[in-house]
């Protein structure tokens, strides 16, 4: 068992945690993954790692509740546990293998959509104790979703907080204040955009007409995580990769965005599909005419 | 029967009608008597050509006169003193071309049923609680082995028998590798019979560490230097899957059969209470003749589709096991031979709904000997069917051997590793199983893990 250490409650349906699983913790680096299964039937659930300590042993990982699995792992107490961890899988990002000095003279922009907060947070610590701070753009449904501010705000350059409903700092998507800090003037020679799919293609859409190369950080569907069932292989350019081994990150430019999409809706039943719409109807804006979810 | 002597004892099977809706095993065993019986066909030749037919050299004679005897204890201290896993090799072994295919018994008539006997013996040690004999006291030294499947699992029992202290690495949340995810459940029962095999390894002493990605959790230089193992043996066989890079493979209802049967098998899609999902459509095409094939093939029959296998060579061809194929056959599998897909056909979702295929003709022989199928000019005709599943074989992981400081590999990803003893370029390091031969069977790769263990020893012994 990889016990909870401690578990915190960021808002009604995100949740972070430390587990104890010293082999992970050991050896990851920012933009890697780990797979936890809950139980013995339990699947096998792919997260980002969000945080990591060393000499403890545990690494931290924040979770939203979407699926009758995520919900259970919510059920889970501090003193209790996971069945399994594994990792770290993927590779690490880029950031972190490159060359320090060559990334030091980078202006870099980074854009957390939602829950996509927890991964672009290691990233920018990771830079910030490496003497880089970057600038990070959140962006949330609401106030109430918006996580990790305080943790983020230590650790970046300026941070853009933004809520679809202006419920909280800046009004509108996060593809605005990509715009509006270019039209201020801001320059930058690197983006990394993690959260949902749809907000990710968007994201590369904006920073494309600005010339700003994107990486962007892919969650399909997976099984083992290991390169083995290639049930997460997307198309990046002319080639196939899977992500699980290649990524999770990618050149935001040539991922087909629409065909990982597809491919994320490849087990979700009509009433499925319907039960999402009827809870989580909000996250879906409409009418962009490209994502093709309002047909 | 016919003539006393020339014909096997016939074994039970499950309907075929009625096996098609189920995941419970396809063959049911002999019954004592039956195995006694066909015990008795074996001539026990002076010069049994049955044991060099065998990739690790069972004493076949001596296990199956015991049986013969009634003496099943001995029998089963006989088959284990070659064999760490009997009950998988009695049901997934292609014994038709090896011992069986060595058999005197087959030169007039049937060969003695070697397979279905060392199930037998191994089925009956498990009911009545047998375990296999640590032959030599500990001696302190300590062995990694990386893989869980059939190669580490034998090479860590050959160890654990001589002494030495050895702990498995296991990437995926359980142990058996290819005989967790990849055989299903009617041909190799995971309750039943891989689960106790991994059970008499470990109360040989083996510890069994799941959920450790070699050369991301940890590395195998790290193993050596940081945790105190003397000698690594990599049995991390050949897990990456093949497609055939055609267009059309990335949409929705494309899968890798090493997936397909992951979900099913590992994750236990086919059961309420698992989370897994699996894909159930109508009809599915599997592409591919192999035993991985058959075996997805046969799964998506039992979650209710309607199956064809699309190769693309004949059946004379055709890779699996002669009895996989009849099985596959006699539960309703059409095939579809001499046919090769060249485009997967979507709707506007991006959903399968069929293939482009093209009917093909035997040429002259390739490289393998086989002869070599060519496409015929204009017979391309569409196969409608909502999903895909690529069934076209495996490699390699290229994760340990590109973390691994001076490991070699062939231009196959493939480790490189001799025969003999399993010794690779890397000092006190050794490989064997489908790593180093990429896909293949079984009890080669469990060959191999005993070789790797004799090799193992020979080089800690040599040490002092």
């Amino acid at each position: 068992m990889y016990l909870i250490k401690k578990k915190k409650v960021l808002c009604p349906s995100i949740f972070l945690m430390d587990v104890e699983a010293p082999r992970v913790a050991q050896y990851c680096e920012p933009g890697q993954f780990l797979i936890v299964r809950i139980d013995e039937n339990g699947e096998r659930i792919p997260l980002t790692i969000c945080d990591y300590d060393r000499e403890a042993g545990t690494i931290t990982i924040v979770v939203q509740t979407i699926g009758a699995s995520t919900k259970r792992m919510m059920d889970l107490e501090e003193g209790q546990g996971f069945h399994d961890v594994v990792g770290p899988l993927g590779q690490p990002s880029e950031l972190v293998t490159d060359d320090l000095e060559e990334v030091k003279k980078k202006k870099i922009l980074f854009v957390a959509g939602g829950l996509g907060t927890a991964p672009v947070y290691p990233q920018v610590k990771w830079l910030h104790e490496h003497g880089i701070d970057a600038d990070v753009i959140v962006g949330a449904k609401t106030k109430e979703l918006v996580i990790l501010e305080e943790e983020m705000s230590k650790v970046a350059g300026n941070l853009y907080i933004t809520t679809d409903d202006g419920s909280y700092g800046r009004s509108g998507m996060v593809t605005k204040v990509i715009e509006d800090l270019v039209a201020e003037g801001k320059k930058y020679d690197l983006c990394v955009a993690i959260g949902p799919m749809i907000m990710m293609k968007f994201c590369v859409l904006t920073t494309k007409k600005f010339d700003i190369p994107t990486i962007v950080s892919m969650n399909p569907i997976m099984v083992d995580g290991t390169g083995m069932c290639g049930a997460c292989r997307l198309t990046v350019g002319d080639e196939t990769k899977f992500a699980c081994i290649d990524g999770p990150e990618f050149d935001g430019y040539k991922v087909n965005f629409d065909e990982a999409m597809g491919r994320m809706r490849l087990y979700k039943t009509q009433e499925g599909e319907a039960l999402l719409a009827l809870e989580e109807g909000k996250t879906h804006h409409g009418g962009c005419g490209n994502c093709g979810g309002d047909k | 029967m016919g003539a006393p002597g020339f014909d096997r004892v016939p074994i039970s099977e499950q309907d075929p009608k009625i096996r098609a809706t189920n995941f419970e095993e396809v063959c049911l065993g002999y019954t004592e008597e039956e195995a006694v019986v066909e015990a008795a066909r074996c001539l026990n030749c002076k010069n049994p050509r049955c044991v060099s037919g065998c990739p690790v050299q069972i004493n076949i004679p001596g296990f199956v006169t015991a049986l013969k005897e009634r003496d099943f204890k001995k029998s089963y201290e006989i088959l284990t003193e070659s064999s760490s896993l009997p009950a998988v090799c009695g049901r997934v072994c292609p014994q038709e071309t090896q011992c069986e295919a060595q058999c005197i018994r087959g030169i007039k008539g049937d060969a003695v049923s070697i397979g279905k006997l060392e199930r037998y013996v191994a089925d009956r040690a498990r009911e009545e609680g047998t375990r296999m004999k640590v032959t030599a006291p500990a001696n302190g030294h300590k062995v990694a082995v990386i893989g869980s499947g059939p190669a580490g699992l034998t090479c860590a029992g050959d160890l654990a028998k001589l002494g030495y202290d050895v702990t498995i690495f296991e990437a995926l949340h359980e142990a058996g590798g290819v005989l967790t995810y990849g055989i299903p459940e009617f041909r190799l029962p995971k309750e039943k019979v891989v689960a106790p095999e991994v059970e008499n390894v470990k109360a040989l002493g083996v510890k069994i560490e799941t959920n450790v990605v070699i050369g991301k959790s940890v590395t195998v230089d790290e193993l050596m230097k940081n945790e105190g193992f003397e000698a690594v043996f990599i049995g991390s066989g050949a897990g990456l899957p093949m497609f055939m890079k055609i267009p059309g493979e990335n949409a929705k209802g494309v899968f890798s059969a090493n997936e397909y049967l992951t979900r099913n098998n590992l994750m236990k899609a086919f059961r309420n209470d698992a989370d897994t999902p699996i894909f159930k459509p109508a009809k599915v095409a599997v592409v591919g003749g192999g035993n991985v094939a058959m075996d997805a093939a046969r799964t998506a029959l039992r979650l209710g589709a309607e199956v064809s296998i699309v190769y693309r060579r004949s059946a004379a061809e055709l890779p699996a096991r002669a009895e996989e194929v009849e099985h596959a056959k006699e539960e309703g599998i059409k095939f579809e031979l001499l046919t090769n897909p060249i485009e997967i056909l979507t709707d506007d979702d991006n959903n399968v709904t069929g293939m482009k295929c093209v009917r093909m003709e035997l040429g002259e022989p390739d490289a393998s000997g086989r002869r070599r199928p060519v496409a015929i000019e204009g017979s391309e005709f569409e196969l409608p069917t909502d999903a895909v599943i690529m069934a076209l074989g495996t490699s390699p992981n290229p994760l340990i051997a590109s973390t691994t400081e001076g490991l070699e590999t062939n231009k196959w990803k493939c480790i490189v590793a001799d025969e003999e003893f399993g010794k690779t370029s890397k000092e006190g390091v050794f490989a064997g199983g489908d790593a180093v031969t990429g896909a293949a069977t079984v009890i080669l790769a469990m060959g191999a893990g005993k070789a790797a263990a004799k090799g193992i020893d020979e080089y800690i012994k040599s040490k002092g």
